[in-house]
């Protein structure tokens, strides 16, 4: 009995961290404000956060094997602008409506899973710093659909695209509702399988890793990729939220909260240790700072602030408990 | 000027309640090369590391001109005068020879500005004093082996060191590069410092010293002028202890050849090595650090370069990565636990099947925990490996329990060829015992086992029969009644087999 309870303790710390702070915040939300646990406050903030936290997954991975990928934003805004590009071509050449939706969204998701793949490629074969390589593919990412787009945006011409991005199958918003699927496949795949737990070794010691037949270079290369993909669902939900794709605007700065929604959940930086449902909660928690923010009034321009206080608070308590 | 420069009295340092250095008396004189010699583990860089404030001693005292002293620091030492040279360099690659000259302790104008001219100048004139044909300004990087050891020498000399301490300085040197080497020495020595030479290669300590030291099982065990003792001797004194009783029996071995390499050489570390391992034959790999014992263990799992021929049951087993080495048979324990062998975050059963993970899944991919884990009892049991919960992180284990962790997770795909390197280091000797026990009895299972060792009592208790390794190549074989310290002492450090024995 004592050695299931320590062994709880040791498993769940990491997440435990996480939820205690997600509790607190909502229940210091709901005396702040009554409308925070208005049904449909909670859910808008869900959906708020989906789109990050989808992303956020696969950063689980690429942060666990001990990389980082800064491209996740700019990525966004470029398969988003192919997925665009391929439903109006196929709306144009008078293909039914859900046929261009369908072919939309393999686009994308094929597309994020292509540039996923070449970041893992640049990282493995190429021996380049994760930093480096992701750096270079978020400007590159970013100015190819800034130029396909004319630095403007794509409309959707399809009516449909934008009803399903506002779609609530059983009174959840579709985006949330992917988010939690999503969360448990990989949370399956991170602590059942053998590539999760090779995702761990390599970012444990990655020498050890080698030491012990484990193919590094592919296991790392997994880990982008799967982030690549994780990037094309997101980007089509966030396309069909709005209809439209800004070729400037949209995945702005989404690394930044991809980062922090796993950091916050209690992944370790350093790479070995991680929880995919942590992340989940990341960026959940996020989305109720930003929430909070928003309905005691303080100015959006700070939020900024309190998110960057935030992650360095987090990656600070990480490195005290070591 | 009766004093020596430097008395040690009754020296005596422990490690968790085990002695290294037990009560050593030691002078070392001005104008004087002492040779220090031992085998590896016998309390040399322990001895090292107290005279130049790197370890504080358990007990007993230093004396610096007939007065006690007490080093804080390494810094501490280098202020009273004492310097090292260590075997690894300690250089910053990517500075300058004279930004590392001063590291640590640079020259300043006003209390705040670096004195970089000065600096200059005084590298300057310690480089033209070592006959080192290198600049001030020169990168590290940019400089041979030969040129980085007359840095570290200069970085020594660069605040009036008294007594300077070389650790093993001549492995990297060609030959005129060690000529010059003692050149320097003598001058040192003629200026009336004293120096203390560490060193393997005996033919070098009796060209070079004025008197020799011989440290075994951290005592001092003899003492001589240069001219009343000649290599063979060190060699002796530094071996010839009784075997403990910790040994298995030794099993009839042998049976059919399972392993064969031929001509295996990688560039910078080894040359054409062949060798073939038996059935149930444990087979010694034996040498110096550094003579490629462990460089070739990584050729064969296809963690290092190589050309050659590997053959495991008569069929190619050449491994270009370690998954392929693995699958054709081979297991590989590696000396470095903590850097290449365990992951300390990871539980107990987590570590064990880190190799052989899929032989643990249930549809493909899926791990299957109840499996992992009825495995993983087998091996506590089977090791005595004392951890009541095997999901619990390894480092909560000691060095003896991860070591057993570490040689399941070798074991569990089953290999036939096993090497083992340097299986009992840091491991206390009840779990030393039980891991030559298992290894003995893996041997009488038919494995063939391969015995990488730096301790000669282990190869010697442990070996049907004994490769050993200088510099790269395999200089010597030896088998059943010739497996003898002296023997491989002998080939290890490059004297002739039976001279003057």
């Amino acid at each position: 009995m004592s050695a299931t309870l320590a062994f709880l303790q040791r498993v769940e710390k990491e997440r435990y961290a996480a939820f205690a702070a997600l509790a607190i915040l909502s229940i210091v939300s709901a005396l702040l404000s009554p409308f925070f646990l208005q049904w449909q406050n909670l859910l808008n903030i869900i959906r708020q956060v989906s789109y990050t936290g989808i992303i956020a997954l696969g950063m689980t991975f690429v942060i666990v094997s001990g990389g980082i990928d800064l491209s996740v934003g700019s990525m966004a805004a470029f398969v988003g602008s192919l997925a665009m590009i391929v439903l109006n071509a196929a709306s144009d050449a008078g293909l039914a409506q859900g046929t261009a939706v369908a072919g939309a969204i393999a686009c994308a998701v094929l597309a994020g899973l292509a540039c996923g793949l070449a970041n893992g490629l640049l990282v493995t074969k190429g021996r380049i710093a994760p930093f480096i390589v992701t750096l270079g593919t978020m400007a590159l990412f970013r100015s190819l659909s800034l130029y396909m787009a004319n630095a403007g945006e794509f409309r959707s011409a399809s009516s449909l695209f934008g009803e399903l991005g506002s779609s609530a199958p059983l009174g959840v918003p579709l985006p949330a509702l992917i988010l939690l699927g999503l969360a448990a496949v990989l949370a399956f795949v991170f602590k059942r399988t053998r590539y999760g737990r090779y995702t761990r070794a390599v970012g444990s010691n990655s020498r050890v890793a080698r030491y012990s037949a484990i193919n590094v270079d592919t296991t790392r290369l997994a880990a982008y990729t799967v982030t690549g993909l994780m990037v094309g669902v997101s980007a089509v939900l966030i396309a069909m939220r709005f209809n439209s794709v800004g070729s400037s605007t949209l995945g702005v700065n989404y690394e930044l909260d991809a980062i922090a929604a796993v950091i916050i959940g209690g992944t370790s930086m350093s790479g070995g240790r991680g929880t995919v449902w942590g992340t989940v909660v990341g960026a959940i928690t996020l989305g109720v700072i930003n929430n909070m923010l928003n309905m005691v009034g303080i100015s959006p321009y700070l939020q900024g602030t309190v998110k960057g206080l935030v992650i360095i608070g987090a990656v600070f308590i990480q490195r005290q408990r070591q | 000027m009766t004093d020596p420069l430097f008395r040690v009295r009754r020296l005596r340092k422990e490690f968790a309640g085990h002695a290294v250095l037990r009560d050593a008396d030691a002078e070392i004189r001005r104008g004087e090369v002492l040779g220090l010699i031992g085998e590896n583990g016998a309390g040399k860089s322990t001895f090292m590391k107290i005279l130049s404030g790197i370890y504080e001693p358990t007990s007993g005292t230093l004396e610096l001109e007939g007065r006690p002293i007490a080093f804080d620091s390494p810094s501490d030492a280098r202020r009273a005068g004492v310097s090292i040279v260590p075997q690894e360099f300690n250089l910053a690659a990517d500075l300058s020879v004279e930004e590392n000259v001063f590291l640590g302790a640079e020259l300043l104008k006003f209390g705040w500005l670096l004195d970089r001219a000065r600096m200059r100048a005084r590298t300057a004139e310690l480089l033209a004093e070592l006959g080192a044909n290198v600049s001030p300004e020169d990168r590290i990087d940019s400089l041979s082996a030969a040129q980085k050891q007359l840095v570290e020498v200069g970085k020594a000399l660069a605040f009036d060191a008294r007594l300077l301490i070389l650790d093993e300085p001549t492995t990297m040197l060609t030959r005129r590069e060690i000529d010059r080497l003692f050149a320097l020495m003598r001058s040192l020595k003629a200026r009336g410092m004293a120096l203390v030479y560490v060193s393997h290669k005996l033919a070098e300590v009796k060209a070079i010293c004025d008197r020799v030291i011989v440290l075994k099982d951290g005592e001092l065990v003899r003492e001589a002028p240069i001219a009343e003792i000649e290599p063979a001797e060190m060699a002796r004194c530094m071996v010839g202890r009784e075997l403990r009783e910790i040994y298995p029996p030794k099993r009839e071995a042998a049976g059919s050849v399972v392993l064969e390499v031929r001509g295996l050489s990688s560039p910078g570390a080894f040359a054409d090595v062949s060798f073939t391992a038996r059935e149930g034959e444990i087979l010694g790999f034996a040498g110096l650090v550094g003579a490629g014992r462990t460089e070739v263990a990584e050729a064969l799992m296809g963690l290092r370069p190589s050309s050659g021929v590997v053959r495991i049951g008569g069929e190619d087993a050449k491994a270009r990565n370690a998954d392929q080495a693995v699958r054709r048979g081979l297991g590989y324990l590696s000396e470095d636990r903590q850097g290449s062998g365990i992951l300390t975050g990871f539980g107990i059963a987590e570590n064990m099947t880190l190799v052989s993970l899929r032989d643990y899944m249930s549809f493909a991919f899926v791990v299957d925990h109840e499996k992992e884990s009825a495995k993983a009892r087998t091996w506590r049991q089977r090791f005595g490996i004392k951890a009541g919960d095997l999901d619990a992180p390894l480092e909560s284990l000691s060095g003896g329990n991860q070591q057993k962790v570490s040689l399941a997770k070798t074991l569990d795909p089953g290999p036939r060829v096993v090497i083992v390197d340097e299986p009992t280091r840091g491991v206390d000797v009840a779990a030393k015992q039980e891991i030559y026990l298992f290894l003995s009895e893996l041997a009488g299972k038919g494995t063939a086992l391969i015995l990488i060792s730096s301790e000669l009592e282990e190869i010697i208790g442990m070996c049907d029969r004994v490769l050993v390794m200088r510099e790269g190549r395999i200089v010597g074989e030896l088998e059943g009644e010739a497996v003898q310290e002296r023997e491989i002492m002998y080939l290890a450090t490059g004297l002739q087999a039976g001279a003057n024995a």
